[in-house]
């Protein structure tokens, strides 16, 4: 049995899931208790589980993920939302200082298998601080998973296995593309696993790699390109980074594009040039294309558009790289 | 005796929900009290524009104000001229009392980072959206202006779900500490979003949390523009000239409510019943000071008419001018993240500035 779901519906769906599940599963955060989540994530869910499994929190980033590691630690596999990932950086010394390295300053004697999930990105004229992409940033967390789906099929299976991972994973949900599409979703539980990227198109001439919402502009891009035979790369989870087939591909096309909205410098894309450096160098054709957003804050709604990278950006840069 | 120098819990009122008084009027002249009224009614009617504005998609999401104005209006009266002010995202009636041009706020809440620039003469920080920052910033400020020996106060205003941010603990006792000249100013709207004040402390009050850091902490009616007022400027007086074994810091909790949504993207009917708006809305501070303005002759019929024209006509031309700015250049982007633009900076302009000659706004804005 399959439902025809929105990344939301997908997201609430999993959270429904494993709540049933594992009455260790907590969901907790502002807003997603009784109004069910800004963004309706969590709706319903209080009601079906009750305000212990699924509770509002008083307004505090780093009281939620800091409580968060307390009750990993204690048994419970808790899911924090954040309300945007605008609000995490209040929060990210919890992340660096603790949940990601309890396993490892205690040599396995604690872990903490905690999700944090927030939704991130520009393109839905938000307010101010509302819009950004840090993934780089937590992807160079050591002992951090860091997931990002694109579709609802992934959202569900991801949001899964991120509850069910032994370790911390934050899961950004790109929420430009929350409710922009449906497609068919299992009923039921299942995973999807964490650091294998999935291939959306093959094909032969070029490589284009992305994530999150960016999948989507990327797609748009390719199916208008005329003659250039693109394969697509969605990476799902950027730590850890399922380098093989990014470098599987890259020796079959000889060419590479990166998209991601994130700024460029020291943006994810450069992990991936290195990686290719590192393993395909010697196959190339042409030098690795990034089409990213820019070195600048994500610009409020009258200028939000120019700093998003749309297809015409990304198509540039893919004939750019095939014409090289 | 101050004010100030009461029980955390023992709220100050000086008019009751008829605009009938019941404490001790500050001394105002008549002319400051039609403006407090009109200046009330203004960030009504502008609020009541900007949300109709927002539902035709003249502008983005937008926080409204509604009931809040004589919390803001009341204590923006009680800061004097070279005094400062740090807002949250709700403020836009303090903000047009300071001195801010309704355009600057319009401009903001439509999507231009120029609506962030202050003009010189007001005294007064950008808005902050990420909740409870602004609360250390207004501490720093405060501590800069002691360390000039500037005899300026500065109110920083947040919310009931901002007190539960490690900021608000720690721009407090910050604040405590450095004796800094800080009026703190909590819109208790009984609401963060869909979160009860009940269920955001366990406190009693958000005044008495003042008693940890070691000052005077008072609740007052924050639908009562005139205990406002009175509150707002014995913190501020105090903040600049503290008596004998005084400290400067205040913490005042303007108890009072958000008649509409948390903002134009919420839906309050979710989370609240429809019954506790109507018996909230008894205590709209707009009737209650036109009441009592009335009974002691200060406004008429004829008075308040003038003054809701004027105000109508006035958000009108605002509104016009707002709309008139133009979209900025996309260069402009990539203006002001440093003093001197770098090179990788240049590079991605002059990059973008080649696909947008050759694509246009069509092949990049969405609408
Ligand atoms: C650090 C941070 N976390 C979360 C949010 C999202 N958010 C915006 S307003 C709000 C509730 C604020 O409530 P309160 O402090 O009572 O102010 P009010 O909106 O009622 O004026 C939340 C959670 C934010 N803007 N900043
Ligand atoms: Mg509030």
């Amino acid at each position: 049995m399959t439902m025809n779901a929105t990344i939301i519906e997908a997201i609430n769906d999993a959270l429904h899931e494993e709540l049933a599940n594992d009455d260790r599963t907590l969901v907790f955060g502002e807003d997603v208790g009784q109004s069910g989540g800004v963004f309706r994530a969590t709706d319903g869910l209080q009601e079906a589980f009750g305000e212990e499994r699924v509770r509002d929190t008083p307004l505090s980033e780093i009281a939620i993920v800091g409580a968060a590691v307390g009750l990993a630690t204690y048994g419970y596999r808790p899911v924090a939302e954040i309300q945007f990932s605008g609000f995490l950086p209040p929060a990210f010394d919890q992340l660096v200082t603790n949940a990601s390295r309890i396993r490892w300053r205690t040599r396995g004697e604690l872990t903490a298998p905690m999700t944090v999930r927030m939704p991130y990105g520009a393109g839905v004229r938000a307010l101010e601080h509302h819009s950004e992409s840090l993934e780089a940033a937590y992807s160079h967390v050591p002992g951090l998973k860091v997931v990002i789906p694109s579709t609802p099929h992934d959202a569900k299976g991801l949001l899964l296995s991120a509850i069910r991972d032994p370790d911390p994973v934050l899961f950004m949900e790109p929420k430009h593309v929350y409710r922009s599409f449906r497609e068919e979703v299992p009923e039921g539980t299942y995973t999807e696993p964490l650091g294998e990227a999935a291939v959306r198109r093959e094909g032969e001439d070029v490589t284009v790699v992305s994530w999150g919402a960016m999948m989507h502009k990327t797609l748009e891009a390719v199916d208008e390109l005329d003659g250039v035979d693109c394969e697509v790369i969605d990476l799902r989870t950027i730590s850890p980074l399922d380098r093989r087939t990014v470098v599987e591909s890259v020796k079959k096309t000889g060419r590479c594009v990166v998209v991601h909205e994130a700024p460029k410098t020291g943006g994810f894309a450069s992990e991936l040039v290195a990686t290719i450096n590192d393993e395909a160098l010697l196959y190339l054709e042409a030098p690795v294309e990034r089409v990213t957003g820019f070195d600048v804050p994500v610009p409020l709604l009258a200028m939000e558009d120019y700093y998003i990278p749309h297809p015409p950006r990304i198509a540039a840069a893919i004939e750019e790289t095939v014409d090289f | 005796m101050s004010v100030l120098q009461r029980d955390p819990q023992d709220m100050l009122r000086v008019l009751d929900e008829d605009g009938e008084p019941v404490g001790e009027v500050p001394d105002l002249s008549d002319d400051e009290l039609v403006t407090m009224y009109r200046e009330m009614y203004l960030a009504r009617h502008f609020d009541t524009r900007a949300v109709s504005l927002q539902r035709q998609g003249r502008m983005g999401t937008y926080p409204p104000l509604s009931g809040q104005e004589g919390a803001q209006i009341g204590s923006a009266f009680a800061l004097d001229e070279e005094d400062w002010m740090f807002p949250s995202y709700r403020e836009h009636g303090a903000a047009l009392h300071r001195g801010l041009p309704l355009k600057r706020t319009l401009l903001y809440w439509m999507g231009h980072e120029k609506g962030n620039q202050i003009p010189d003469h007001v005294n007064m920080f950008p808005v902050a959206v990420p909740i409870a920052t602004q609360i250390l910033h207004a501490t720093g400020a405060a501590w800069a202006k002691k360390l000039q020996d500037k005899n300026e106060a500065v109110i920083c205003y947040f919310g009931d779900g901002g007190t539960s941010e490690g900021d608000f603990h720690e721009g407090l006792n910050f604040a405590g500490v450095f004796d800094t000249p800080n009026v703190f100013f909590c819109n208790n709207n009984q609401w963060a979003i869909s979160v009860p004040r009940e269920r955001q402390t366990a406190s009693a009050t958000i005044a008495q949390k003042a008693v940890a850091y070691g000052f005077e902490g008072v609740q007052v009616d924050g639908m009562d523009p005139l205990a406002v007022y009175a509150a707002t400027r014995a913190a501020v007086e105090k903040a600049k000239n503290p008596g004998e074994g005084e400290r400067r810091p205040t913490l005042i909790e303007a108890v009072q409510y958000r008649f509409g949504a948390h903002t134009t993207a919420d839906d309050p009917t979710v989370y609240r019943d429809s019954d506790e708006v109507e018996q909230w809305k008894k205590k709209d501070p707009i009737p209650r000071l036109e009441r009592f303005l009335r009974d002691t002759g200060r406004l008429d019929d004829e008075k308040v008419d003038a003054i809701h024209a004027e105000v109508e006509d006035q958000v009108a031309t605002a509104i016009k001018e707002a709309e008139a700015e133009p979209r900025p250049e996309p260069e402009e982007m990539f203006n002001n993240v440093f003093a001197e633009m770098t090179p990788e900076i240049r590079a991605q302009a002059d990059e973008f500035a080649e696909l947008y000659e050759k694509h246009g706004d069509e092949g990049f804005l969405r609408e």
